[in-house]
């Protein structure tokens, strides 16, 4: 009877539709499985046994990359109840905390955050420990670099959301560094000499800090630009690279073995 | 006539790239304006730092025997506001535990420098003004610049 509806389920139109191969018996059909399916495509036809081998890799890639999917579900989540502005910011994060249902989401987003910073770290610490950072993977190891950049932004802006002292005073700090950008901070090397007479070209009103924060100091405009950096900007960005690095551990050979 | 195409292509692409970055940097902002006047100088008691002027325009007007002086209120270590503790007699930076006394004069904690001095003078209807486009700076010895201090 089952084995009926089994065989009636896949001789339909529908099924053929998505599924344009046989069962996953043979090796060729294995391989297609891989292949024509977009999510799969990414991953390799075939892994060798020592990529799964976890002393070897920690899994510390596939960890970050959970981590990431963590983020993207509970900060999707989160976007529904926060309002990114001077008036809100604040009470809106108590609000999730105190009166919103499964108030942990707000720290599940929190510590996996943390988490993320602390894998994607550690990734990258195995990547060199076992130099597969060499070539033919010189490339992907640069994506890598930009990812951890990325990361560390997402981490960054993220930081100021909650609106409290922490984050106020933690952005300005971090944002103080923007002053001293060769040539397009103020107070940067180069600044000096960036003059047309007695007018100087790069001033607090319009460096690099400016564009960032949208004012000369952390305040309505820095909080909508580190939200939409936040929630759009970077992660765009990230999931772009993340798709490259992927397609290129798999083109560049595959997970790197023990030699 | 291939060059012609690539060229205005380039130029379209490159006036798009000037036009995106120029959105980011808006022509009006909703900040408190960058010169303003603080009143006139007999509402400032001899020997008293004024927090008036510290919550929207982050400036101590510190007046003594001598004159008065605007301190900008941005520590010089990592940029926080400090706080005036009137029974210790001096600037508390809350982040880092920086210490001024009174002149602005750094003392205590990490703070490489002391606190800067804005640009303080009268305007034409004899009131404070103060202007923060303008700085000065102790290790640069601009303290002794008549702008920087309004005498009494």
């Amino acid at each position: 009877m089952l084995k009926k509806l089994w065989d009636y389920t896949r001789s339909t139109q529908v099924w053929n539709s998505i599924f344009r191969h046989g069962s996953p018996d043979t090796p060729r059909n294995r391989g297609l499985v891989v292949l024509q399916n977009v999510f799969l495509h990414l991953h390799p036809v075939k892994v060798r046994k020592s990529g799964i081998r976890l002393r070897f890799t920690w899994c510390m890639g596939g960890i970050t990359f959970f981590l990431f999917l963590v983020e993207v579900a509970t900060g999707l989540l989160l976007m529904f109840y926060y309002h990114p502005t001077v008036e809100y910011a604040y009470v809106d994060i108590i609000d999730l905390r105190e009166q919103v249902p499964l108030g942990v989401m707000r720290e599940l987003h929190r510590w996996g955050a943390h988490a993320m910073v602390i894998t994607v770290w550690l990734h990258m610490l195995r990547v060199f420990m076992t130099g597969s950072y060499k070539p033919p993977r010189e490339f992907n190891w640069n994506v890598g670099v930009i990812l951890l950049v990325l990361t560390l932004l997402l981490s960054f802006t993220g930081y100021l959301l909650p609106w409290d002292q922490l984050a106020m005073w933690a952005v300005t700090v971090g944002s103080n560094m923007a002053r001293a950008t060769p040539f397009l901070g103020h107070e940067g090397p180069g600044a000096s000499l960036m003059k047309l007479g007695d007018i100087s070209l790069v001033h607090a009103g319009n460096d690099a800090r400016f564009a960032l924060l949208a004012g000369r100091f952390v305040g309505a405009g820095a909080l909508l630009r580190f939200y939409v950096l936040h929630c759009v900007g970077i992660p765009v960005v990230a999931i772009i690279l993340m798709a490259v690095h992927f397609w290129r551990v798999r083109k560049d050979g595959g997970i790197s073995g023990p030699v | 006539m291939i060059g012609v195409a690539w060229t205005a292509f380039a130029a379209a692409c490159g006036a798009g790239a000037i036009a995106t970055t120029r959105f980011m940097f808006p022509n009006v902002l909703f900040e408190p304006p960058q010169t303003f006047k603080a009143g006139f100088a007999s509402e400032f008691l001899v020997g008293t730092v004024d927090q008036r002027f510290k919550e929207a325009f982050g400036v101590f007007v510190v007046r003594n025997e001598e004159g008065i002086y605007a301190l900008k209120a941005v520590c010089t270590h990592l940029g926080c506001t400090p706080n005036w503790l009137e029974a210790e007699n001096k600037f508390k930076c809350p982040c880092h535990g920086s210490g001024f006394y009174r002149s602005g004069i750094n003392y205590e904690g990490p703070a490489p420098r002391p606190l800067e001095r804005y640009r303080v003078v009268l305007a034409e209807d004899g009131q404070i003004l103060i202007d923060k486009t303008k700085s000065f700076a102790c290790e640069k010895g601009e303290w002794t610049s008549p702008e920087s201090f309004l005498k009494a």
